[in-house]
C-alpha cells in the first residue's frame, strides 16, 4: 500500500468521525439554545426565528402563581429526598464498597435497580401499596417514592469515591490511635465529600425534574413542576413555559459550572 | 495473621450500616412491587378472584401486543441513532486537547442534568408547523406546505435520541479512555487503515462501554413517558401511556399492573442480554 493511499484512507475516515462527532454535538446543544432563544420573543407563538425580542413572558412568568406553587413543592420534596438519599445511601455505600460477600453484591443490585426498572411501574406500584395500607397521597409519599429512585445516585458516587480511598490511610490512623469514628470524620469524610456532594446533586436535579414517580403519587394540592409543564404544553403550546425552560435552563448551566468546581462533576462521569 | 482481621477491621465497615437503607427498599420497592404482581394475578378489579386473565387479555389483544411491540421498536431504533452518533463523539474526545474535552464533557453533561420537560418541549419547537425545519425549507423554497414532523415516529426517535445522547456518550467516554493508544499505532504499522483498525481494533475493545451505553439508552427510552407522550402525541401509543391510561383513566388496576410486569419483565429481559453479552466481551475487551 502507498504512502499516499493510507493517508487519503486516513483522511476520510478522520474526516467522517469528526464531521458526525460535530453534527451530534450541535443535535445535543441546539434544542436548549432554540428555547432560550423562542423565550424572548416579543409574539404570542413558538415561531423561530422571533418576529422581535422582549422580556414580557418573564414578567408573565413572574405573576404565574400556579407554577410558582408547584416549584415550590418540587424543591421542597427534591431537599428532602436528598437529605434521606444522602443519610441512607451514604451509609449504605460504606458497608458494601469494600465488601466482596454475596449478601453486598446482592444489596448493591438492589439499591441500584430503580435505574433500569421503569419508574412509571414502580410509581403505580407505590400508590397501590400506600392505599393499601391507608397513607393518602401527600408530600411524605412523594418523598418516599423520589427517595427510592434517586438513592442510587448517592451509593454509586459514593462507592466510588471510596472505591479510591487508600486503605493504608485508615491503618495508619489507626495504628497512631486514633478512633473509628474520629477517623472516619477527619480522614474518610473529607476524602469522599466530593462524591457525596456529586451523587446529591445528581440525586437532587433527578427528584426536581421526576415525572414518573410523581404523576402517581401526587393532588391538586401537592402539584409538582415537571408535571405542571407538560399538562401545561398538553393542552396548549404556551410561551410562559418557554421562559419558565429559559430559567431552568439557566439554572442548570449555572449548577453544573458550580458543581465541576466543587467536585469534578465530569471526571466522577467518565471514570 | 493476628494482623490480618485487625486491618480488614479498620478499613472496612459493618454490614449494618446497610441496613436502614436495605429496610426502606424492603417497604418501599420490594413490597409495593410484590404487592403489584399479586394485584395483577387477579381476575377482577376488586382483587378476589386468583387468575392469569389480566395476562392472558394482554397475549391475546393485538392491540395491546402492538402497543409492546412498537415500545421495544422505539428503543432500539433510539438505542441505534444514539450509537451511530455518540461514538464519533467519544472519538473525538480522545482526540482534543484539555480545553476541547472539557468543552465537549460540558455539551455532553448538560443535556443530562437539564429538565426533560425542557429538552422535550424544545423539539415541539423544532418540529412544529412553524419550527426551525419547516420555516427554513419554506423560506429556501425546498417545500411548499410545512412537513408534518410532529407526532410522527421519527419525531419521537429524534427527540428521544437527543434525549438520552448523554447516556451513551458517557459510558463510551470512559471505555475509549482505557485503550491503550499504542495498539492504535501497532494496527497501523502493521499495514491495517484506518477503517479497518477502528473496526478490528478500536471497535471490539470499547464493547464493554458500547453495552452498558446500550443498556441504559434503552431503558431509558423505552420509558420516557414525557417525550413520547408530548412528541409523539395522541396517535402513537407505547407502554408508559398505556399503563398509565389503564391505571389513571379507566382505574383498571389489575390490568394495570399486569402491564407493568410484563414491561418489567422485558426491561429485565434485554437488560441481561446486555448484561450477558457485556459479560462474554469483557474477557475480549479486557476493561
Amino acid at each position: 500500500m502507498s504512502g499516499r493511499k493510507r493517508t487519503l484512507e486516513a483522511f476520510s475516515f478522520e474526516l467522517v468521525m469528526i464531521v458526525v462527532a460535530i453534527i451530534a454535538l450541535i443535535l445535543i446543544i441546539a434544542p436548549s439554545l432554540v428555547v432560550l432563544i423562542v423565550s424572548f420573543t416579543s409574539g404570542f407563538s413558538l415561531r423561530f426565528p422571533p418576529p422581535g425580542y422582549s422580556l414580557r413572558w418573564y414578567v408573565e412568568l413572574w405573576n404565574a402563581w400556579q407554577l410558582h406553587f408547584a416549584a415550590k413543592n418540587s424543591l421542597f420534596v427534591a431537599l428532602w429526598a436528598t437529605g434521606l438519599s444522602v443519610v441512607l445511601g451514604v451509609a449504605a455505600a460504606l458497608a458494601i464498597s469494600r465488601s466482596r460477600t454475596l449478601s453486598a453484591r446482592l444489596l448493591d443490585s438492589l439499591f441500584m435497580s430503580p435505574l433500569v426498572l421503569p419508574a412509571l411501574a414502580f410509581g403505580l406500584a407505590a400508590l397501590m401499596l400506600f392505599s393499601l395500607v391507608g397513607l393518602p397521597v401527600s408530600p411524605l409519599t412523594l418523598v418516599i417514592g423520589h427517595t427510592v429512585v434517586c438513592v442510587p445516585y448517592v451509593v454509586r458516587n459514593t462507592v466510588a469515591a471510596l472505591a479510591q480511598l487508600e486503605p493504608t490511610l485508615l491503618e495508619s490512623s489507626a495504628v497512631l490511635g486514633a478512633s473509628r469514628l474520629y477517623t472516619f470524620r477527619r480522614i474518610v469524610l473529607p476524602l469522599i465529600r466530593p462524591g457525596i456532594i456529586a451523587g446529591a446533586f445528581i440525586a437532587f436535579m433527578s427528584s426536581f425534574d421526576n415525572v414518573p414517580v410523581s404523576l402517581f403519587l401526587r393532588d391538586a394540592a401537592t402539584d409538582m413542576l415537571p408535571i405542571r409543564m407538560w399538562q401545561d404544553l398538553e393542552g396548549k403550546l404556551d410561551v410562559t413555559i418557554a421562559a419558565l425552560s429559559g430559567v431552568l435552563i439557566i439554572a442548570t448551566v449555572a449548577l453544573v459550572a458550580m458543581m465541576e468546581r466543587v467536585t469534578g462533576l465530569s471526571r466522577r462521569l467518565t471514570n | 495473621m493476628g494482623a490480618a482481621p485487625a486491618s480488614r477491621d479498620v478499613t472496612s465497615y459493618g454490614m449494618g450500616l446497610a441496613a436502614p437503607l436495605a429496610l426502606f427498599f424492603l417497604l418501599f420497592f420490594v413490597a409495593p412491587l410484590l404487592q403489584l404482581l399479586w394485584l395483577s394475578l387477579h381476575n377482577d378489579t376488586a382483587g378476589l378472584h386468583w387468575g392469569l386473565g389480566q395476562y392472558l387479555h394482554f397475549l391475546t389483544d393485538p392491540f395491546s401486543l402492538g402497543v409492546l411491540g412498537s415500545t421495544l421498536l422505539l428503543g432500539a431504533e433510539v438505542t441505534a441513532v444514539c450509537l451511530v452518533l455518540g461514538f464519533p463523539i467519544a472519538w473525538l474526545y480522545q482526540r482534543v486537547g484539555p480545553k476541547l474535552q472539557t468543552i465537549i464533557i460540558m455539551v455532553v453533561l448538560l443535556p443530562l442534568l437539564t429538565s426533560v420537560v425542557v429538552r422535550t418541549f424544545a423539539w415541539i419547537v423544532i418540529l412544529g408547523r412553524q419550527g426551525i425545519i419547516n420555516a427554513t425549507l419554506q423560506s429556501l423554497g425546498i417545500i411548499d406546505t410545512p412537513l408534518k414532523l410532529l407526532y410522527t415516529q421519527f419525531g419521537v426517535v429524534i427527540a428521544l435520541a437527543q434525549v438520552q445522547m448523554p447516556l451513551m456518550t458517557l459510558p463510551l467516554i470512559t471505555v475509549l479512555g482505557r485503550i491503550d493508544p499504542n495498539l492504535d499505532d501497532a494496527s497501523c504499522s502493521l499495514g491495517a487503515g484506518s477503517w479497518r483498525t477502528f473496526f478490528r481494533i478500536v471497535l471490539p475493545l470499547s464493547l464493554p462501554g458500547v453495552i452498558a451505553g446500550c443498556t441504559l439508552t434503552y431503558a431509558a427510552a423505552i420509558t420516557a413517558f414525557i417525550t413520547q407522550s408530548l412528541v409523539g402525541g395522541g396517535q402513537m401509543l407505547f407502554m408508559p401511556m398505556y399503563l398509565y391510561q389503564q391505571a389513571s383513566t379507566l382505574q383498571n388496576w389489575p390490568f394495570a399492573a399486569a402491564i407493568s410486569i410484563i414491561f418489567l419483565l422485558a426491561v429485565l429481559a434485554v437488560v441481561s442480554v446486555f448484561t450477558t453479552l457485556g459479560r462474554l466481551s469483557r474477557g475480549y475487551g479486557g476493561a
